[in-house]
């Protein structure tokens, strides 16, 4: 067990160290300058070279590479060039955004997505399962973008119900938060519980054929008792693995939903922060991500063990 | 009896609280600042939300781009023309209470002109010699040499009144001594300014405002048409602007800006360093169709690097009419009776992209083929404006009365002319007004008919806002919202 942890967490670094070089390395070579960018089309060569002094850029790519990924482990992860803050506080503003739209994304995704699944699922070849795969299809195929207009033309332009987008902040209130991030929470949901709803069923009708499922109707449950008692635990494997990457998809690819609805998230900051070549911000939100879908990954393990106990042993 | 006095004050909070509302003002702006400190950054977006709103320089600039008194009340110029006596007003003070002074003046101007100074343009203050506090309220400035748009120069964001208490946090909190006073900055979504009560000109009619950061054009028009906010500043889908034209609740204002929209040639290049071809390009384009089909028909036709509203401008648009038989007839004269092929690269701004596909055309038809890359302004700025690796590009220059770069021969379109070079040396020397006109036209003229660049259109600013709520600049002299006089109609 030690020994297995021990090769995990080395393998961790491993791909972490990996990831860093990989990314400070990529964005180095990428054209532009943060100074000039800062400065604009009338500045003077010298007040460029100022600045480029006074953010560190002078020094060679190791140097700055090594002085990036000291102040990374020990939790810093540095200032801004545009912003001349710091990146873990401006990382925080979106953070208390992205989170909870991918929260609640993921949690109107399992919602919708388990219910339909299921319901397909034990009505295979019927006229309802077909119709609701072929929704699914259309809820796939539809850019999230285009949905998410017409929801601003309907709920903000013409009803009025909600405001067309933007993000009051945490400290105005809590439902009126989750009132401003609802629309582009179904918008992001739609097209990941069309997915998870096919993986859902797809799952649940291979378990539903296995021979433990005819022994338990055999021995006298109904199709219902069967299906929760014996067919859902076993279909869920592949349904957290879908989970699992949905989750870090949403927390970094809302980018273009964050732009219809300008909410000020975490895909937004990056988008921007490369326009400028504010390449720490990059560098810094970058590595996080990386760091957040190995931790996902790593949670979905666990919870592969939680649902098939006889994962537990294998270790 | 309770009831209806629980009436009265219900009525009494809800018109309170009408009326409270709408002294606020929500303006949508596509870009974000980067941060809030005018002197050190080039980025438009912080002029726009602090320019006389919350910083002021000693010179200010009013709607129609005249130059006027601001921090200083009155100046003195002496005979030589080297040295300004700036008189302050008494009695204001910076938002966190502290006295303007004129060591302040003086901090402010010789932090622009240090050394390590990041100004943006620094070349504004290179001419001067000296700075001195003589008492509290009176400043003396000393030239190197005279300069006749001096006070101009001293009106722009990059020399606004800074004071040496706040400054080393005026990234993110502004201290300034403006109408309004910076309150808060949500990163990525707004700031918010709000009244200062204890300003020393006339108050502001508004009690605050907020200024939304709305990138997507589309989000834009969403957010306009829900009424979420007030004011759209400079509107990026001119596409939708009939729309909000033909809607009672909104106008829509087109007004000037400092915008030369350029088509630059690489003046060093083969084959843009025969004249010729220079000229061939500029009868190949057709402004027209270029305004009516990139901006909707918003832009005024320019035949130089001047504003037309400028009253010094003289239209030289006949020098380069639109005229492809003269365009192949000179470049066969110029020995590419076939044409040639260049490359034609587009920073992202919509005029630069739809422009350009309009451009590459019609180009084509006189046989210059064109080769299109699309560039983030990082990579343009790398490539085209700091590598001179470009044929063609497309830019707008923003900032106001800049016809100098024209005498900088290592500016990115490479145009080398010493006549030119010692023209604008004298006129900066020249403090007589009509010589400054004289000298302005003639410069106008030899770029003109150089061919230094194609010169398309004036950009115009075209801004949507809710029909009740006056007294937004329609002019943008600077890149500035002034809401100093914004109010809402009653």
């Amino acid at each position: 067990m030690l020994r297995y942890t021990l090769t995990r967490t080395g393998s961790l670094l491993i791909s972490l160290i990996v990831a860093s070089l990989v990314i400070f390395f990529t964005l180095e070579v990428v054209p532009g300058d943060p100074a000039s960018f800062m400065l604009g089309i009338n500045a003077q060569p010298e007040t460029i070279a100022a600045l480029r002094e006074e953010l560190g850029l002078n020094q060679s790519p190791w140097a700055r590479y090594l002085s990036w990924i000291t102040d990374l482990v020990q939790g810093d992860l540095g200032t801004s060039y545009t912003y001349r803050s710091p990146v873990s506080e401006i990382v925080a503003e979106r953070l208390v955004i992205s989170l909870p739209l991918a929260a609640y994304a993921l949690a109107l995704t399992i919602l919708i997505a388990f219910p339909v699944g299921i319901w397909a699922a034990t009505r295979r070849g019927s006229f309802a399962d077909i119709s609701v795969m072929g929704g699914t299809q259309l809820g796939i195929a539809i850019p999230n973008f285009w949905f998410a207009m017409l929801m601003v033309l309907v709920f903000a332009i013409n009803l009025r119900w909600f405001s067309a987008g933007g993000f009051p902040g945490w400290d105005e209130g809590f439902w009126v938060s989750i009132k401003a991030l609802t629309l582009p929470a179904i918008s992001l949901a739609l097209p990941q519980a069309s997915i998870l709803a096919r993986v859902m069923r797809s799952s649940l009708l291979d378990t539903l054929d296995e021979d433990y499922i005819r022994t338990a109707r055999a021995k006298g449950l109904t199709k219902g008792q069967a299906l929760r008692g014996h067919a859902l635990r076993n279909a869920l494997i592949p349904v957290l693995t879908i989970i699992g990457l949905q989750f870090s998809f949403l927390l970094a690819g809302a980018i273009i939903i964050e732009n219809v609805f300008f909410l000020p998230g975490l895909g937004r900051l990056v988008f921007q922060a490369i326009s400028q070549r504010d390449l720490i911000v990059v560098e810094s939100v970058v590595m996080l991500l990386v760091f957040a879908v190995i931790m996902v990954n790593f949670l979905v393990d666990l919870a592969y063990s939680w649902v098939d106990p006889r994962l537990r042993g294998r270790r | 009896m309770n009831r209806a006095i629980f009436g009265t004050v219900a009525a009494a909070a809800l018109l309170a609280g009408a009326t409270a509302q709408a002294r606020d003002v929500t303006i949508g702006m596509q870009l974000e600042p980067p941060h809030l400190d005018p002197t050190s950054a080039a980025a438009g977006a912080i002029d726009q939300v602090l320019y006389s709103n919350v910083f002021e320089g000693l010179t200010r600039f009013s709607s129609d781009g005249s130059v006027g008194p601001g921090l200083a009340e009155s100046w003195e110029i002496s005979e030589d023309g080297l040295t300004y006596t700036f008189t302050l007003r008494g009695g204001v003070t910076f938002h966190d209470g502290t006295d303007l002074d004129a060591t302040d003046v003086t901090f402010s101007l010789d932090r622009a002109r240090a050394e390590d100074s990041v100004n943006a343009q620094k070349a504004l203050f290179a001419n001067i010699a000296s700075t001195e506090a003589v008492d509290a309220n009176t400043v003396k400035v000393t030239l190197t040499n005279p300069q006749g748009n001096f006070l101009f120069n001293m009106a722009w964001g990059d020399a606004v009144i800074v004071a040496p208490e706040s400054i080393e946090d005026i990234k993110a909190n502004p201290v300034g001594t403006g109408a309004f006073k910076f309150s808060d900055w949500k990163q990525g979504d707004s700031i918010t300014l709000e009244k200062n009560e204890n300003y020393w000109g006339e108050a502001a009619k508004l009690d605050g405002a907020t200024f939304k950061f709305i990138s997507d054009p589309t989000a834009a028009f969403a957010a306009m048409m829900a009424e979420d906010i007030d004011a759209f500043y400079v509107y990026p889908a001119p596409e939708n602007l009939a729309q909000f034209e033909a809607d009672p609740r909104f106008t829509v204002l087109a007004g000037n800006t400092e915008g030369e929209t350029i088509m630059a040639m690489n003046n060093k290049l083969s084959p843009f360093d025969n004249k010729l071809v220079r000229q061939a390009v500029s009868h190949a384009i057709d402004r027209s169709a270029i305004i009516d089909g990139a901006m909707f028909g918003y832009g005024t036709p320019i035949g130089s690097h001047f504003a037309p509203h400028n009253p010094a401008y003289v239209d030289l648009t006949g020098n380069s009419n639109y005229d492809p038989e003269k365009a192949k007839a000179l470049l066969a004269e110029a020995g590419y009776p076939d044409g040639f092929t260049t490359t034609l690269k587009l920073p992202p701004p919509s005029y630069a992209r739809r422009g350009g596909e309009i451009i590459a055309a019609q180009l084509r038809e006189v046989g210059i083929e064109t080769e299109i890359s699309n560039l983030e302004w990082a990579q343009w700025l790398e490539q085209a404006f700091k590598g001179y690796d470009y044929g063609l590009t497309i830019v707008s220059h923003t900032e106001p009365m800049d016809i100098g770069i024209y005498a900088r021969p290592e500016y990115y379109f490479q145009y080398d002319n010493p006549a030119f070079q010692q023209l604008i040396t004298d006129l900066d020397a020249e403090n007589d007004p009509a010589k400054r006109t004289e000298m302005m036209q003639e410069a106008q003229k030899i770029i003109s008919e150089d061919y230094v660049n194609a010169y398309l259109f004036q950009l115009a600013q075209t801004s949507v806002v809710n029909a009740k709520l006056k007294g937004i600049w329609v002019d943008a002299p600077t890149q500035a919202v002034d809401l100093t006089a914004v109010y809402w109609e009653e």
